[in-house]
């Protein structure tokens, strides 16, 4: 189990180093000199060469590269080469966009997900199981930013009970805030509840044919007793992983629908910073997503360890 | 339930569509989109424009016809980045299991798959200039793993068949049973991957088209489409519905060819009840 874990942080050590590398090699080859950029196309070359030395870009790329990574390795991601502003303080300004609405999207994907999911699969061949089954496939092919748009259109022109977008901050109470997020949060949650929803049928339709459960049915217990009492927690370690994913997802996936509804989020601070050939903003923040990612999986991983026992001996 | 059968069935009837409209395009267009006609903007269905016209008095059914070729042809080349470099990958890495090489593929595809792929897409095309062409190789690249990990984990387990310890004894490469046996026998699992791949492939572009980073005008895209037509949804919401729903019926009749394939071409699944 120790060996497991030891192996496990090995890669997860490995793989955030070689992420950082390929993000700087490709932030590297990026055209356009981020001095210039941000001087005009009127600027004297003296004026570009001084800029590009206070901005440490005329430092070999190897002592760029160690200067960046020990930085973030202390939580200091370096000044915004746009905004003079240091990129952890924008970060954390639009991780209080990002996180919520993952969290909520998250949130409305899973409650929608569970019930439909468990449903189909008592039901399985039977109408209910069809429409659910129909109604997931359709879900799996809306674009969320198509949907965002058709929920803009009904909900914010034509009913006016939400806003068509924009994010007042949460300075003006929560419900205000959340409001806000709530478009937002059903566009991304949708194709990912079409999604959970399948993955929570066939798990479950998959440990309904364990032996286990016929005994359980044998000594008496009613189909929804079984699956309550025995079925569901076996069933839930594939859901958990993938829900587990689909917060990694909602989290850096929310660039479009944050183009959408026009709110300051990471992904919009991404997608600003590339334009803006904010090198150091994109690097960073790209880093952040990746490192999101590759934290979440490491979690499900050991999580999966702890959970079952049989991945505790060790040399699996 | 649904039958296999009728999920390929539909399947099949759903991506035909696209596909002639796209065909047709080529030979015959009802009107010329390349110019505007501003007189004529925003003209609802009528028999001479069913789907009417866009706020620069463009075609809508044309724009749709003409879009279809965009999207078919950046989610088909990326299929087939994916395939092209991944199969091969995956084969090799399962001939050389357990050694250092297969540990080196499998971990360069768990890094590609952590990276947040719409982040990178952008990224390339940020670095490369937007441009279908660029789209096409920023989905291609994340659908290189995903053909590289099912070919490896398929091929890991046929190689503990008997007809490839036949095949090993009778004095066969590893390259060589990799070409003649363990291909052919992947195909069908690859053919349901390809079909899920270009559903994505299709989503994908829609979305880099409709932040302005896929195919740039004047080639009409489906995503680009619904870009134009956000400003427009309280004054024509067919704009935006539309290419939407063309979008959404290509992307569920690839996903239930795919279902239906993956049934038909599966003789342990035929007769079962689908999981």
């Amino acid at each position: 189990m120790i060996n497991f874990f030891f192996r496990r942080l090995f890669t997860f050590v490995l793989s955030l180093a070689l992420a950082s590398f390929v993000i700087f090699s490709l932030v590297e080859i990026a055209p356009g000199d981020p001095a210039s950029f941000m001087l005009g196309i009127n600027a004297q070359a003296d004026t570009i060469a001084a800029l590009r030395s206070e901005l440490g870009l005329d430092q070999p790329k190897i002592s760029r590269y160690l200067a960046w990574i020990s930085g973030m390795l202390t939580g200091d991601f370096g000044v915004s080469y746009t905004y003079r502003t240091n990129v952890s303080e924008m970060v954390g300004d639009r991780l209080w966009v990002s996180l919520p609405l993952a969290i909520y999207a998250l949130f409305l994907s899973t409650v929608i997900a569970l019930p439909t999911g468990i449903y189909a699969a008592a039901k399985r061949g039977k109408a209910g199981d069809f429409t659910v089954i129909s109604a997931t496939q359709i879900g799996i092919a809306i674009p969320n930013f198509w949907f965002a748009i058709i929920l803009v259109g009904i909900f914010s022109i034509k009913l006016q009970w939400f806003s068509a977008g924009g994010f007042s901050g949460w300075q003006n109470g929560i419900l205000d805030g959340i409001t806000s997020l709530t478009l937002p949060a059903i566009a991304l949650a949708l194709p990912q509840a079409a999604i959970l929803s399948r993955i929570v049928r066939s798990a479950l339709i998959e440990t309904l044919g364990e032996d286990y459960i016929r005994t359980a049915r044998a000594k008496g217990l009613s189909s929804w007793q079984t699956i309550w009492a025995h079925a569901l927690r076996n069933a839930l370690i594939p859901v958990l992983t993938i829900i587990g994913l689909q917060f990694s997802f909602l989290l850096a996936g929310a660039i479009i629908i944050e183009q959408v509804f026009y709110l300051p989020g990471l992904g919009r601070l991404v997608f600003q910073a590339i334009t803006q050939r904010d090198l150091i903003v994109v690097e960073s923040v790209v880093m952040l997503l990746v490192f999101a990612v590759i934290l979440v999986n490491f979690i499900v991983d050991i999580a999966y360890m702890l959970v079952d026992p049989r991945l505790r001996q060790d040399g699996i | 339930m649904i039958k296999s059968s009728t999920s390929l069935q539909f399947g099949i009837l759903l991506c035909l569509a696209p596909l002639a409209m796209a065909t047709i395009s080529f030979f015959w267009q009802p009107f010329d989109i390349t110019e505007l006609n501003i007189s004529n903007r925003l003209k609802s269905i009528s028999l001479t424009h069913p789907f009417g016209t866009d706020h620069f008095g463009r075609d809508m059914l044309t724009m749709i016809m003409v879009g279809a070729r965009t999207s078919i042809a950046v989610a088909f080349v990326a299929v087939g980045i994916g395939v092209l470099i991944g199969v091969p990958l995956g084969l090799f890495a399962a001939t050389c299991r357990g050694s250092i090489i297969d540990d080196g593929v499998m971990r360069f595809n768990d890094l590609v798959f952590a990276f947040p792929s719409l982040v990178i897409a952008i990224l390339i095309t940020a670095i490369a200039g937007p441009s279908a062409f660029n789209a096409i190789i920023a989905i291609g690249i994340f659908n290189i793993p995903v053909f590289a990990r099912i070919s490896r984990a398929a091929a890991l387990s046929l190689w503990q068949r008997e007809f490839i310890l036949s095949a090993q004894v009778a004095g066969k490469t590893g390259f060589r049973i990799s070409i003649e046996h363990i291909l052919p026998n992947l195909m069908h699992i690859l053919i349901v991957q390809a079909t899920i791949q270009f559903s994505l492939g299709i989503l994908a572009e829609a979305g880099l088209s409709y932040i302005g980073l896929g195919a740039q005008p004047p080639t009409p895209s489906w995503g680009r489409m619904l870009a134009d037509a956000q400003t427009m949804v309280s004054l024509a919401p067919r704009l935006a519905i539309i290419p939407g729903i063309a979008i959404i019926l290509t992307v569920l009749g690839l996903n239930l060819l795919g279902d239906g394939l993956r049934d038909a071409l599966d003789p342990k699944l035929r007769g079962s009840v689908k999981k």
